[in-house]
């Protein structure tokens, strides 16, 4: 693997652009692995790469039915945040941002990580007390998170002018700095170079038909391209775990249902932060880096594969957005789409052992982008050791049998 | 935008709804002989099919009304259903 700098982009500057290195290989699958991991996404590919970084198992595949970043990875909102409510969610989703803030230099590979910050509007006395409890359990864990008053709101966000007579006026705000935007798709080509580099096989277009096991454990998985033999297989897909999950004779606590997300065309810089409308229903927008407005709501209320959502969602957000910010209402909307969120009973990830001996899941639940690096870095922790990273000792599928649930309120999620 | 098969008020505007889940989930007879794995199967877990999907919908913005359809998760083609609760 070339190293990138300056110096290699004059290199190849002068050289007409013609001579850079292809930045991962793509290799016929072996017969065997120590891990395959199926899922080419961002938690599959970085599990490689923590994998082979952290525990020095190298002898790894990553197998991909699609194209590297092509699911979840690339339907999302780049958005990172760790205002959470519950002890277990905000260590993990702190360790997320600390990664990501770091990531670009250790994969040697600009995730364009923007620094934005978060408010999130308070529209009722139930937001507010909920607010000043996750400020507190966010404080005990050394996250930022503090209240704006409404004067405090204008001066971060001069184009804030909410109608006089919206039906929950907008009390002040809550707002965490750290909260921030990373380019998804060099995300899943930041790790896919970094795991590659370290020896592991990354294998697109390469759909896994079944789980093989004898005995209670799992002995790999049969692909489009043959049997893989596999003392490990790791499962981090996102939209379709119950369908691979099935595959090894396993139900999850899941429900698969879409998130959309819908963009306006570009304009010059309005909005600096990311703001949250109605948190109760977690309306949210912000500006891209392109200059397009990003607009989103909580899951569709329903389960789904379609990869689109109902128009509702949209009407509704919309109108949300216009009684705060009235001038986006001359904005043309250029794209939408949705992304298929595995969503677990509580809301929160499960990043767990199974039944069958050495088959382990990676279910993102609400927030899969977001929590990328710490779930790989805590899957590679359970599929290396057989046993779980203590900040995800509490996020695992014992949880729905023991009873102790980690309730999320502040997920995608409208339950 | 989905129109639902309401069986007492014919097709309505799926924002008059609320989707109950799965229709096969039967809560297990006897709670005392149950285990914590069958208990939180019964309360957790979901089929979660990828295709045809028989599932609970509940006219809560209209007649009130319980009913079954059968919906494919991915095409979103929907069918009446006969089983049906008042």
């Amino acid at each position: 693997m070339s190293h990138f700098s300056i110096f290699s982009l004059a290199r190849n500057a002068l050289t007409g652009h013609k001579n850079w290195e292809k930045m991962w290989r793509s290799p016929d699958p072996k017969k065997e692995y120590d891990v395959v991991i199926i899922g080419g996404g961002g938690h599959g590919l970085g599990a490689a790469y923590y994998l082979a970084k952290d525990h020095g198992i190298t002898n790894v595949a990553v197998v991909e039915k699609g194209w590297l970043g092509g699911g979840n990875t690339g339907r999302n909102t780049m958005t990172v945040r760790s205002n959470f409510l519950r002890e277990d969610s905000v260590p993990f989703h702190e360790l997320s941002i600390d990664l990501y803030h770091q990531l670009s230099k250790d994969l040697n590979y600009n995730l364009m990580v923007s620094k934005r910050g978060m408010i999130t509007f308070i529209q009722s006395s139930a937001v507010n007390r909920i607010a000043m409890q996750m400020a507190n359990t966010m404080h005990i864990y050394g996250a930022e998170y503090r209240m704006l008053s409404l004067p405090e709101i204008k001066q971060r966000v001069p184009i804030f002018s909410p109608s006089e007579n919206m039906r929950l006026p907008i009390l002040g705000g809550v707002y965490q700095p750290r909260a921030s935007m990373v380019r998804h798709d060099a995300v899943a080509w930041g790790f896919a170079r970094g795991a590659d580099s370290r020896g592991v096989d990354i294998i697109q277009n390469c759909e896994v038909s079944g789980i093989r096991r004898e005995s209670g454990a799992v002995t790999g998985v049969e692909t489009n391209r043959g049997f893989i033999k596999a003392k490990k297989v790791g499962m981090a897909v996102a939209g379709h775990g119950s369908v691979v999950a099935n595959m090894a004779g396993l139900r999850l606590p899941i429900v698969t249902q879409p998130l959309q997300a819908w963009v306006s065309e570009p304009i010059k810089p309005v909005l600096n932060e990311i703001v949250v409308i109605r948190s109760y229903y977690g309306t949210y927008l912000m500006q891209s880096d392109k200059g397009e407005i990003v607009i989103g709501q909580g899951c569709d209320p329903y389960a789904s594969y379609a990869q689109r959502g109902t128009f509702s969602i949209i009407e509704d957000a919309t109108n949300a957005m216009l009684e705060v910010f009235p001038s986006f209402s001359r904005l043309k909307l250029l794209r939408h789409w949705a992304g298929m969120l595995d969503m677990p009973f509580d809301g929160s990830p499960i990043i767990s052992k199974t039944d069958v001996d050495g088959f382990y899941v990676d279910v993102a639940g609400s927030g899969g982008f977001k929590t990328t690096p710490a779930a790989a870095k805590t899957f590679a922790h359970l599929i290396a050791r057989n046993e779980s990273h203590p900040l995800t000792e509490n996020l695992g599928l014992s949880r729905f049998q023991n009873g102790r649930l980690v309730q999320e309120g502040g997920v995608s999620a409208n339950r | 935008m989905l129109l639902i098969p309401c069986p007492w008020c014919g097709q309505r505007n799926e924002d008059e709804f609320m989707c109950g889940g799965e229709s096969a989930r039967v809560r297990p007879d006897d709670p005392a002989s149950t285990t914590d794995a069958q208990w939180s199967d019964y309360l957790y877990n979901s089929t979660n099919h990828k295709g045809v999907v028989r599932e609970w919908w509940w006219h809560v913005n209209g007649c009130t009304k319980w009913f079954v359809i059968d919906r494919d998760t991915v095409t979103h083609a929907i069918q009446p259903a006969s089983e049906e609760i008042s």
